[in-house]
C-alpha cells in the first residue's frame, strides 16, 4: 500500500522542474517591472527551453551530452532526496555532484571562456558548499537529526531558532541562481560575463538539459529555505518565497563582485552567522552540544 | 504549428556582430534592447555566444579584415539561423560602397535574410526587421 506521502512527493517531484521554469519567469517579470519595462511573457523561459530543444546541437566535446544529463539528474536526485525525507547531508553532497558534471563540462572543451567559467564555477562550489553542510549542522544541533523526515516533525519552527541559518541559506541561493553579485561564472537569463562562463559550450539539447538542472537546483534551495517553518508548509514556502524576492532585489540593486571578493564574503557572513546563531542557542538554553 | 516552432517565434536570442559598422547602428541596437523598447518582451536577449544564438544581427559593411570572423560566427549559429543586416552600411556597402577597402553589404560574406534601411537604423525598425526575421525562420521551419 502506497502511503498518501508518496503519493503528494512523487507529485511534487514531477512538478518540480514546472515550479522552477515558472519561478524563472515570474523572476524575469520582476526584474523587468523593476527596471520599468514589461518583460517577456511569464511562460518565456519554457519558450526557451523549448527552441534549444529544438536547434541543432553542437556537441564540442565527447563527455558533453552525458554530462548535460548527469547535471540534470543528480539535480533531479537531490530534489527527490529531500523529498523524500531523506538525509540533509546527502542531498548537499548530490547537489555537489551535479556541480561536478558542469565544472567538467565546462573543462572539458577546448575553450578559454568556458574553461574560465568553469574554474569560476568551482569557486562558487568553494563558496556555497560549506554554507550548505553548516546550515545542516545547525539545524542538526537544534532538531538532533540530518533526517528531513524528523526535521519537519521537530514541534516548532526553525527560523526563529535559526534566523543565521536562514540568512545563509539566502546567500547560497544568491550564488546558486547567478545573480549579481554573485553572478562570477554565468550570469543568470543568457546575459553575459566573460561571454557566457560555464554555458560558452552548450548548445541546443544540452543546453536545454543544463537549463532545467538550473531550474530544479533552484526549487531545491528553496525547498530548503522552506523547512525553516517545518510545521507550516505554506508559511515555509511564503518565506523561501521571500527570500527570492530579495535575491531578486539584490540582483537589480548591486554590480557585480569579482571571485575573489565572492569566496571571501560568503565565508565571512556565513561562518559569522552561523557561529553567533548557535553561541546565542547554546547561550540562551535552545541547543546543547 | 509544432510546439518547437512555435517556442522557437518566442525566443530570439541574438548575436550582435559590428563588421567595422561606425558605432550608430549599434548604439540603436542597444537602444532597442533597453527599457524604452524592451525587445525582451518579444523574447529576445542579446546573447555572447554564436552556440546558442539564433539571429545573427550585423552592422557595418563587409571587408577582408572582418570577413572571416563574420563567416566564422555564421558557421557557429547552428541552423535554424536568420541574418539580420541593420543599417545602409550592411545593406549595401553605403556610403563606404565604391571604396577599395570594401566589398559591400554583408550578403557578399553570408547569406542575408533581412535588410533593415538607414543610417542609422531606428530602434523600432531594428524590431521590425527582427519580427520579419522571424517570419522568415517559420518559412524555413515550413509553417
Amino acid at each position: 500500500m502506497v502511503s498518501m506521502e508518496t503519493v503528494f512527493s512523487a507529485v511534487a517531484l514531477v512538478a518540480a522542474p514546472f515550479a522552477g521554469g515558472l519561478l524563472m519567469g515570474v523572476d524575469r517579470k520582476i526584474t523587468a517591472r523593476m527596471q520599468s519595462r514589461m518583460g517577456p511573457p511569464v511562460l518565456q523561459p519554457f519558450y526557451d527551453v523549448l527552441k534549444l530543444w529544438g536547434k541543432s546541437p553542437v556537441i564540442t566535446s565527447r563527455l558533453q551530452p552525458i554530462l548535460a544529463f548527469g547535471y540534470l539528474g543528480f539535480s533531479f536526485l537531490s530534489v527527490a532526496l529531500l523529498l523524500f525525507g531523506g538525509d540533509l547531508l546527502s542531498i548537499v553532497f548530490t547537489a555537489a555532484l551535479a556541480e561536478v558534471c558542469i565544472v567538467t563540462v565546462s573543462m572539458s572543451a577546448k575553450s578559454p571562456y568556458s574553461y574560465l567559467g568553469g574554474r569560476r564555477e568551482l569557486f562558487c562550489m568553494l563558496s556555497t558548499e560549506p554554507l550548505m553542510i553548516l546550515s545542516a549542522l545547525s539545524i542538526y544541533i537544534v532538531t538532533r537529526s540530518f533526517i528531513v523526515e524528523n526535521v519537519l516533525t521537530f514541534e516548532e519552527p526553525l527560523l526563529p531558532l535559526l534566523p543565521g541559518a536562514f540568512i545563509v541559506t539566502g546567500i547560497v541561493l544568491l550564488i546558486e541562481m547567478r545573480k549579481s553579485p554573485f553572478d562570477v561564472s554565468a550570469s543568470s537569463h543568457a546575459h553575459q560575463e566573460i561571454v557566457r562562463g560555464v554555458y560558452t559550450e552548450l548548445s541546443g539539447y544540452t543546453m536545454a538539459l543544463v537549463e532545467v538542472g538550473h531550474w530544479i537546483r533552484t526549487v531545491l534551495v528553496l525547498s530548503i529555505a522552506s523547512i525553516f517553518w517545518a510545521p507550516n508548509i505554506l508559511v515555509g514556502w511564503g518565506l523561501a518565497l521571500a527570500l527570492l524576492f530579495m535575491v531578486i532585489l539584490a540582483d537589480n540593486a548591486f554590480p557585480r563582485l569579482s571571485w575573489q571578493r565572492m569566496v571571501k564574503t560568503s565565508w565571512a557572513l556565513g561562518f559569522a552567522l552561523i557561529a553567533a546563531n548557535v553561541l546565542l542557542l547554546v547561550v540562551t538554553g535552545g541547543a546543547t552540544i | 504549428m509544432r510546439l518547437v516552432t512555435r517556442a522557437r517565434l518566442k525566443s530570439p536570442w541574438i548575436l550582435h556582430f559590428d563588421c567595422g559598422s561606425c558605432n550608430g547602428c549599434d548604439i540603436e541596437i542597444l537602444a532597442a534592447l533597453t527599457p524604452k523598447f524592451d525587445a525582451e518582451r518579444l523574447g529576445v536577449v542579446n546573447i555572447g555566444d554564436p552556440k546558442q544564438a539564433d539571429v545573427i544581427v550585423v552592422t557595418g559593411p563587409a571587408n577582408p579584415r572582418s570577413a572571416r570572423a563574420l563567416r566564422s560566427l555564421y558557421e557557429q549559429t547552428p541552423d535554424p539561423k536568420v541574418v539580420v543586416a541593420v543599417g545602409a552600411c550592411a545593406a549595401t556597402g553605403g556610403v563606404f560602397r565604391n571604396c577599395e577597402n570594401v566589398f559591400g553589404g554583408v550578403d557578399k560574406v553570408i547569406p542575408v535574410d533581412v535588410y533593415v534601411p538607414g543610417c542609422a537604423a531606428r530602434p523600432e525598425q531594428i524590431i521590425d526587421g527582427l519580427l520579419l526575421a522571424l517570419r522568415k525562420l517559420k518559412e524555413k521551419d515550413g509553417g
